[in-house]
């Protein structure tokens, strides 16, 4: 094994008097925030590519120019075609903000779920999010219920409701008096998981002409909708992902073991429960918009530990704007690779996702988790 | 002086099978009290209730006055510290991100460590000599320098009491009394009031100022090992023929088995 490259800083020196000074036991905090600015760089690249490029290209200068006239009420410096103007505003950009707040939502999520469950496995689907969600789409898809409901689309709401139950479901499964133990957990996700899917195949199988509609839901992607999705997401996502930083400190300590957590001062049970609502809640959003997109909240945690190394108070923002970033990409392959036939985004992450984890993880031949 | 920690008549249980039954024990800051006695006697128990992970079923534990037992978390954490038996670390943490979890209980959930919270970490490295493991990572570590991480992760909590769950259980010979001894020191300099438990009835006898004999769930000798490790008792408690003997330099007893009762 090699040491983690973030803590090869040298020791701060010794003072002259009064013995060695304290070792800088904080030294690695500088080289994450080269790395966090570095994510940045490539969220912001990644960005302005993806609103740039399709049947008509913006250049980045235009891009750029646009959004000064718009968030700053900057006069352009140059005129640009009004339709530039709908392209960027109404088409592309709330397609990649859409997309990016679910990327930024199912890595830290993710990253959570495996620090919670200390399982390099676990990903934001595990507790019945993703089952719960494709029961409550596929319900509404085949049920043919009717398109909106208090004003909102039937299908989002019915899978986030669906997503919020199974978890649910599974969380008073695994209560073992006050105790909620992980373990329990797990096997009451498994198979109430389980048990979900196979009523979603079954009425798949019932209702041929839903089958496709349910069928392509499920691989996930943006479904259209404007800036609807955007702000009805936006909230979920900015509390948990607020949530989870609070309790980012708590999670490095829970990795010794829930008894040492307990010796050391952590009330274990209620920052589980508060991490599992808060990594529901924000998944459970972002997937009754966007379906299952799988493979992001496994990898991008587990790449960003190998970079960053396990510390969650760094991992849960760089998991944040790294997932951002990559699915931002996996999007814009998406839609350009067959255009102008889309290939559903779940296909895309895993395709690319897989095998750079598998590079990376020969690279650098650590123990990831 | 009053003791710094006493217990009063303690029970605990797991469901329906009690395994301390009423226990009353006194330790004075700056001693160590070694608890003794066969497996399922309710040592380790005695350990768990103390560092709040099992809720005692009745009596009390009194903390320089306060009640133990009704502490919240964090502030228990902040008096009492507990070396578990089984060393788990997570393996790709560092030695000192370890040992700044003691912190964890004068921390608020999400503030950050302080230099002063980085001074104390340093400060219980250097009293337990891993300075030099600082950058390691913990799955690199062996089992001796492991036990004093946990050790270092202890101290940094700055309690008032430690507790010890077989801290010498996997190591050699050699780190067997370099943390018995390295305990005692810390006992007297940091004026801790030490519960330790031990299976070795000999070491017990070598390093702890008194020592507490356990059988089926409450202590039924206290006192100078010389005083509690008596040939017939231990026999009794133990189910073995034992012998006792002196340590041929120290003067403390030395217990034998002598075959099977």
């Amino acid at each position: 094994m090699t040491p983690r490259p973030t803590n090869s800083a040298p020791l701060t020196p010794a003072r002259s008097t009064a013995g060695p000074a304290p070792h800088d036991l904080t030294h690695s905090r500088g080289r994450s925030l080269r790395l966090l600015l570095l994510c940045l760089a490539v969220l912001a690249g990644a960005a302005l590519l993806a609103v740039g490029i399709g049947s008509v290209a913006l250049p980045p200068q235009a891009v750029l120019a646009l959004l000064a006239e718009r968030l700053f009420g900057l006069a352009p410096f140059t005129a640009w075609p009004d339709k530039y103007r709908t392209i960027l505003f109404d088409i592309r950009l709330p397609r990649v903000v859409f997309i990016a707040i679910t990327g930024a939502a199912l890595a830290p999520a993710g990253a959570a779920y495996q620090g919670l469950f200390r399982n390099p496995l676990a990903d934001p689907y595990l507790v019945g999010v993703a089952s719960g969600a494709g029961l409550g789409a596929t319900l509404a898809l085949t049920l043919q219920l009717p398109g909106t409901f208090i004003g909102l689309s039937a299908v989002p709401l019915a899978a986030f409701v669906g997503a919020l139950a199974t978890v649910g479901v599974v969380m008073l499964s695994a209560q073992v008096g006050r105790h909620m133990p992980i373990s329990t957990m797990l096997l009451a996700g498994v198979a109430i998981g389980a048990f979900a899917s196979a009523c979603t195949t079954f009425l798949m199988l019932r209702t041929p002409e839903g089958l496709r509609r349910a069928f392509n839901w499920l691989l996930g992607g943006y479904t259209g909708g404007g800036w609807e999705p955007v702000a009805l997401i936006l909230p979920y996502v900015g509390v948990g992902l607020i949530v989870l930083q609070l309790h980012a400190r708590a999670l490095n300590v829970l990795q010794l073991d829930e008894e040492q957590a307990r010796q050391l001062g952590i009330n274990v049970e209620r920052v589980k429960l508060t991490l599992v609502v808060a990594a529901t809640l924000m998944t459970a959003a972002v997937v009754a918009f966007g379906g299952l997109i799988g493979f992001v909240g496994l990898v991008v945690p587990h790449a960003l530990r190998l970079l960053g190394g396990p510390d969650y108070r760094r991992l849960l923002p760089l998991s944040a704007i790294g997932g951002a970033a990559f699915l931002i990409l996996a999007d814009l392959a998406a839609r350009t690779v067959l255009s102008p036939q889309e290939i559903p985004v779940g296909v895309v992450t895993a395709l690319a996702g897989a095998p750079f984890f598998i590079f990376l993880l020969r690279r650098l031949k650590r123990s990831v988790f | 002086m009053p003791p710094l920690l006493r217990l009063l008549n303690l029970f605990a249980s797991y469901g329906s099978r009690v395994v301390l039954r009423g226990v009353s024990l006194d330790v004075a800051a700056g001693e160590v009290v070694a608890l003794v006695g066969p497996n399922g006697a309710g040592k380790s128990t005695l350990i768990r209730v103390l560092s709040g992970v099992l809720p005692a079923r009745g009596g009390e534990a009194q903390l320089d006055g306060a009640d133990l037992l009704r502490l919240p978390p964090a502030q228990r954490a902040q008096r009492v510290a507990v070396v578990p038996q089984m060393i788990h670390l997570p393996e790709s943490f560092t030695v000192s991100e370890i040992v700044l979890m003691g912190r964890t209980p004068h921390l608020p959930l999400w503030a950050g460590e302080s230099q002063h919270d980085c001074e104390v970490a340093w400060s219980a490295m250097r009293r337990t000599n891993i300075e030099n493991l600082a950058d390691r990572l913990a799955g690199e570590l062996s089992g001796g320098e492991q036990q004093r991480v946990v050790l270092a992760r202890a101290l940094t909590q700055e309690p008032r009491v430690l507790l010890l769950d077989e801290p010498t259980a996997h190591l050699d010979l050699k780190h067997q009394v370099t943390v018995l001894e390295l305990v005692r020191e810390l006992a007297r300099t940091e004026q801790l009031a030490v519960l330790v438990t031990l299976h070795d009835l000999n070491q017990a006898a070598l390093y702890a100022d008194r020592v507490a004999l356990m059988q089926r769930g409450e202590i039924v000798a206290q006192g100078a090992a010389a005083e509690v490790f008596t040939a017939e008792r231990l026999s009794q408690v133990y189910d073995v023929n034992i012998a006792v003997s002196t340590h041929p330099s120290r003067g403390t007893p030395v217990v034998l088995a002598d075959g099977a009762r």
